[in-house]
């Protein structure tokens, strides 16, 4: 018997007035699998991701986790569809307002599963642990921190309660190689250690060979391509070898 | 046909402006009904509304007090000139009483607030755009309509009606400075004629008027501030539009609301 894919698309797509980001995206997660999505700037990575999570709606073709199909779902069933997710955002995307710990423990701290504060920030303070920060961390506001901190923060805020389904948008950009490689690490460690689902986009190939288990390439809202991690180097496919070995020259188009 | 040319693209340009204008006001109702709706069901975030009280409200304070004394004070100057001419002096308190609290406090206290909460509000909600706060929010199961707008439209709401009574007092307290020691009213007379004067329909009207005011500052920072474009010019514009649109709705808005009140 075939197993459910956590997530699945169907021919998705979605267009912005003339700009069609995506044109038919057909892609499948399987559960506790990392799948990084690879592709240039611009070709419709996050917009995927936003489809799946409900922020954007797709103009087309059906998006299901766990089987059941996410469109249009509100209120309680979109609560109960969104417990399902943690997200890492490129820039972390911290409430500025609030400290480290309440940024950590917002989830903890609001609707259905709400916690006793004492509770929540001692909660937050392992995971913060978890990703490597100390409790000092804790009390200071996100502007106070480095970009690397603030990373390790939103990965934190991510896990707190604990998904089944991470996600992580561009999680080393605008990192320097030394702390890019020590996220990578927390990522593959907590993904494992967690047997959650992940999806990571990207375009830093020693994420994607850190990080992934299966790779799918997109290029022109569709993907190209999708096979192990360990078959980047070896596929004939055009497109996965020109992005993999960063070619000027190949069926991407590089404008100079 | 260079001519027909032309008036094509005028009739076009004429019809994509209203198309826009319609667009744009279906998108504002309909946002208000959403916002509107979610300050009534739960969850609720009393903290949240605490915060927004003490921003909008209780920091506002001091722009719409000072706004009001010297309003009150100028009034009062005005009036002794103007009323002079056909001695009519003994009029400035009940006027400054009946002008401050019909018009003048709650549509330049709102004036002033537009200008501070809803450049502020839709500032911060724009940056939260661009950097994906709002979108963080979503992904941490929470409504942002209910999270972030819920709360500031019913701050703004409830505190504007507060300011302006403030307000109220206070230039009405301008009047009565210049009164006394500008204009050789009697201060006991001075206050006595503003009590007797003033009904509580002018109050209360006034009142009212704030309160819409308030919904209209918070509704257009929230609106302008989540639909904001990218980057710092895309929330610099936001800002400005909300300020602008504010300013323009309250004005209008005081003079549908002036002739439900009172009737010619």
């Amino acid at each position: 018997m075939s197993q459910t894919a956590k997530i699945e698309m169907l021919g998705v797509q979605k267009r912005f007035g003339e700009n069609r980001v995506l044109r038919g995206v057909d892609l499948s997660v399987a559960p506790s699998e990392s799948m990084v999505i690879i592709g240039g700037s611009g070709t419709g990575k996050s917009v995927t991701l936003k489809c799946i999570l409900g922020l954007m709606t797709p103009d087309g073709g059906e998006i299901k986790v766990d089987g059941e199909n996410v469109a249009g779902k509100r209120g309680a069933a979109r609560e109960a569809l969104l417990d399902k997710f943690g997200m890492l955002f490129q820039g972390g995307a911290l409430f500025d307002s609030l400290l480290v710990w309440q940024n950590v423990a917002f989830r903890l701290l609001q609707g259905k599963r709400k916690l006793p504060k004492d509770e929540a920030r001692a909660i937050a303070i392992e995971k913060l642990r978890r990703v490597g920060l100390k409790e000092d961390a804790a009390d200071l506001f996100p502007a106070e921190l480095s970009g690397g901190m603030q990373k390790r923060v939103g990965l934190a805020r991510a896990i707190a309660a604990e998904p089944e389904i991470i996600f992580f948008d561009e999680p080393t950009t605008g990192l320097d190689p030394i702390m890019a490689d020590v996220i990578n690490d927390l990522i593959r460690e907590i993904v494992v250690e967690m047997g959650a689902t992940a999806v990571t986009i990207t375009h830093d190939m020693t994420s994607v060979r850190k990080i992934a288990d299966k790779v799918a390439m997109i290029h022109e809202g569709v993907i190209q391509w999708t096979g192990p991690v360990g078959e980047i180097d070896t596929t004939d496919n055009a497109y996965v070898h020109q992005f993999v070995n960063g070619l000027a020259e190949g069926p991407i188009e590089a404008i100079r | 046909m260079p001519i027909l040319k032309a008036l094509h693209g005028f009739v076009a340009s004429i019809g994509a402006t209203v198309i826009w204008l319609c667009q744009a006001t279906g998108s504002l109702s309909l946002f208000a009904a959403s916002g509107l709706s979610h300050v009534f069901r739960p969850p609720y975030y009393p903290g949240e509304i605490g915060r927004q009280i003490m921003r909008i409200g209780y920091f506002s304070l001091p722009v719409v007090g000072m706004t009001a004394l010297f309003t009150g004070g100028a009034l009062a100057l005005q009036i002794f000139a103007g009323g002079s001419r056909f001695n009519a002096e003994s009029v400035v308190p009940s006027i400054v009483a009946i002008g401050m609290t019909r018009e003048l406090g709650p549509v330049l206290g709102g004036l002033m607030v537009a200008g501070r909460v809803s450049a502020s509000i839709a500032a911060e909600l724009g940056t939260m755009r661009v950097t994906e706060q709002i979108d963080a929010l979503s992904t941490l199961s929470t409504n942002p309509m209910k999270y972030l707008v819920a709360p500031r439209l019913l701050a703004a709401t409830l505190t504007m009606p507060i300011l302006a009574f403030i307000g109220d007092v206070i230039g009405i307290m301008g009047g009565f400075l210049v009164g006394v020691s500008r204009l050789d009213f009697n201060a006991t007379t001075y206050i006595k004629t503003t009590w007797d004067f003033l009904e509580a329909g002018d109050v209360t009207s006034g009142l009212i008027k704030a309160a819409v005011f308030g919904f209209i500052i918070a509704m257009m920072g929230c609106y302008q501030g989540y639909h904001s474009g990218r980057g710092a010019q895309g929330v610099g514009r936001a800002t400005t539009n909300a300020v602008v649109t504010a300013s323009i709705l309250i004005l209008a808005t005081n003079y549908v609301l002036t002739e439900a009140l009172f009737p010619a």
